[in-house]
């Protein structure tokens, strides 16, 4: 069976050890990865008149940041891993787009690292496990 | 006007011990007396009434114009209302273009623009020179104005100017130019000049002074007499920090404390109507009475009407052409859309916000009324009407405010330096995009306006209500003036692109994304 997998990939230690948990996985199935990066995004958040004459521009500046600092390198880096591997970079909730790619590609299994947050600022600012644990569609990893 | 404004100038001993009150009194007078002498006869102009009446021409502009537009578009404000609110949901948004301005965003940007002293100390001086029927004029004028609000948006959007980089300017300077030549129509050019001319000095007026003005009588209000200057200089560092120095991050803090203050402001007014119930009907009454007899104001229904429409054009800015230039910034297929999220604007500001503050002056008791006639009393010059204390504008709001909430005079104090300072650094933006638009964009251009900007925050918190006020509409109605023509000559486009779209919604070919 081959399986599709999306993993949550901010760059950081446990991001990476989320890849690395979902590379194996995919190499034991034949199954391939979808690596997210989300950028921490509201709609309903507020905005000063010259932040939103430059906002086309900054949004433009930040994905080709996140293509070129984050993305990019990491493809590289997967090309000798055996596995099938293709990113994609969008703005929104964290949780929400991890839960609307794994609809959109049909994936199988969602992976993410731990953040390491306390749980006062969990409990404060929402976690993405948590949403995950009662949003996702498929089940969800959580790699520390 | 300046009759009812308590003299900013008896400083207070011991806060201005060392540089003494006298020399305090001296600078305020002096630049109150420069101040009113130089800018009088643009006053005068646009407020000259029609020959035998005293009916001024500029308030019958704006209604007629915001009449014309509602009929043009067949009462868009009420027909779009509903498509208005799934719009700013983000129920037509393509989620791919998330990371882009929202219609949400736009609308609170431009609010925080226009929800200010406007919708706090605007409408204490409608209603304490109109009487409450003023209040009746102001919604009228607010539900009207939706339609010229509606109007100039879409064509913000519409014809601004994107930039390689990615920015974009847009606003009335932009369609006046592009959306005749589009036309055919000659002198596009120039009423882009006078628009941007006027959009500086309005920029300097209701966009500064007067909002430096009042915050400084809601501190001395709080603190105490002291002397105007002292709060502008303040005002005009932070501003300056913020506009010339980058200070990002103050004008950030404000953009987001603003919305919640507004709430807070429109929650305490409901609490206090609950808490006086019973008199809710008596003052719609007033409301109704007041609206076409006056109810003993100086000028009676005439003079009711024409605070009303003043104050509330004041307030929403509809036809003013500012919003256009906060609007323009949305990245939408289709301009029309942004119209249809616009015309939420004047709704919450004046419908909503302005009559809130009007109905808690109303229902506290802060006018009096001859208890045998019914009649209001007028104050000594009979220009307004008496309150109790003689407390004015930004003051006889709080005076409400607090007779039900002791406390509220402190949240209404950093509530209004809060809207005052949101609204300078909104309009220091507008008066800067008619800037460039006049004199090109530049690093030494810019820095010269924002000097300019800053010296004027000291003037405003300097000089006394009267001439601040007079100056600060004059300047808002010409902006007025010079936008409403070009919205007549345009307002076919805006039509042509009202069809298209309401034919696509029907059609199905516009759809919900959610």
């Amino acid at each position: 069976m081959a399986s599709k997998i999306v993993v949550g990939y901010d760059g950081s230690t446990s991001a990476r050890s989320a890849l690395d948990f979902a590379l194996n996985v995919a190499r034991a199935q034949g199954g391939s990865i979808v690596v997210a990066h989300v950028l921490e995004w509201s709609p309903y958040s507020f905005l000063s008149a010259e932040e939103l004459a430059e906002r086309h521009k900054r949004r433009s500046e930040e994905l080709e940041r996140a293509e070129q600092a984050l993305i990019k390198p990491l493809l590289k880096d997967m090309e000798t891993s055996g596995v099938d591997v293709t990113a994609e970079v969008k703005y929104g909730n964290i949780a929400e787009v991890l839960v609307k790619i794994a609809k959109s590609e049909n994936a199988d299994l969602i992976v993410i690292g731990r953040t390491g947050h306390s749980a006062l600022s969990s409990r404060l600012f929402g976690s993405v496990a948590g949403t995950l644990a009662q949003a996702a569609p498929v089940p969800v990893t959580i790699v520390p | 006007m300046g009759t009812f404004t308590k003299s900013a100038t008896l400083a207070v001993p011991g806060l201005l011990a060392a540089s003494g009150p006298l020399m305090a009194q001296s600078i305020d007078q002096q630049v109150n007396e420069l101040f009113a002498s130089s800018t009088g006869w643009f006053v005068n102009f646009i407020f000259s009434p029609f020959p035998g009446t005293s009916f001024p021409w500029i308030v019958a502009w704006l209604v007629i114009a915001a009449t014309i537009f509602t009929l043009y578009f067949g009462l868009i404000q009420f027909r779009a209302f509903p498509h208005s609110i799934a719009l700013v949901k983000g129920d037509y948004s393509d989620p791919n273009d998330a990371g882009e301005v929202s219609h949400f965003q736009a609308l609170a940007t431009a609010l925080s623009g226009t929800v200010g002293l406007g919708n706090i100390a605007g409408v204490a001086v409608a209603v304490s020179i109109g009487g409450p029927g003023a209040t009746f004029w102001m919604i009228l004028a607010g539900l009207m104005g939706m339609a010229s609000k509606f109007t100039e948006c879409t064509l913000g959007v519409k014809y601004r100017n994107e930039y390689d980089d990615g920015t974009v300017s847009g606003g009335p300077m932009y369609y006046m130019t592009k959306g005749f030549a589009a036309r055919g129509l000659p002198g596009g050019k120039f009423l882009a000049v006078m628009f941007a001319i006027f959009c500086i000095l309005g920029a300097f007026g209701g966009g500064n002074m007067f909002q430096a003005n009042q915050a400084h009588a809601q501190l001395t209000n709080v603190l105490g007499d002291y002397p105007g200057w002292i709060t502008g200089i303040v005002f005009a560092t932070i501003v300056f920090a913020v506009i010339v120095g980058g200070l990002k991050s103050i004008a950030r803090v404000t953009e987001k404390v603003v919305p919640f203050m507004g709430v807070l402001y429109v929650l305490t007014a409901l609490v206090i109507l609950a808490m006086n119930a019973d008199k809710i009907g008596w003052a719609f009454g007033q409301i109704f009475d007041g609206a076409f007899t006056g109810l003993g104001v100086a000028g009676g229904m005439v003079g009711a009407l024409i605070q009303g429409f003043k104050r509330a054009a004041f307030s929403n800015e509809a036809g003013v052409g500012s919003a256009a230039i906060a609007h323009s910034a949305v990245r939408t297929k289709e301009p029309i859309t942004e119209g249809f999220v616009s015309l939420l604007e004047p709704f919450i500001d004046t419908v909503v916000i302005c009559t809130m503050t009007a109905l808690v002056i109303i229902i506290t008791g802060q006018l009096i009324a001859d208890p045998e006639t019914g009649l209001y009393l007028l104050n000594e010059s009979g220009s307004a009407i008496q309150t109790v204390d003689g407390n004015s504008g930004v003051a006889l709001t709080s005076a409400a405010f607090s007779s039900a909430f002791g406390w509220f005079r402190y949240v209404l104090a950093v509530a209004v330096i809060l809207f005052a300072f949101s609204t300078m650094i909104s309009w220091s933006y507008y008066g800067l995009k008619a800037w460039t638009f006049l004199f090109g964009e530049g690093k030494t251009t810019e820095l010269i306006f924002k000097l300019i900007f800053c010296f004027f925050v000291v003037v405003g918190a300097a000089a006394s209500l009267g001439p601040v006020i007079d100056f600060s509409d004059a300047a808002i109605f010409a902006m007025a003036v010079v936008n409403i023509v070009a919205l007549y000559f345009l307002m076919p486009i805006v039509k042509a692109e009202l069809n298209s779209y309401l034919a696509r919604l029907k059609s199905g070919e516009i759809q919900k994304f959610q």
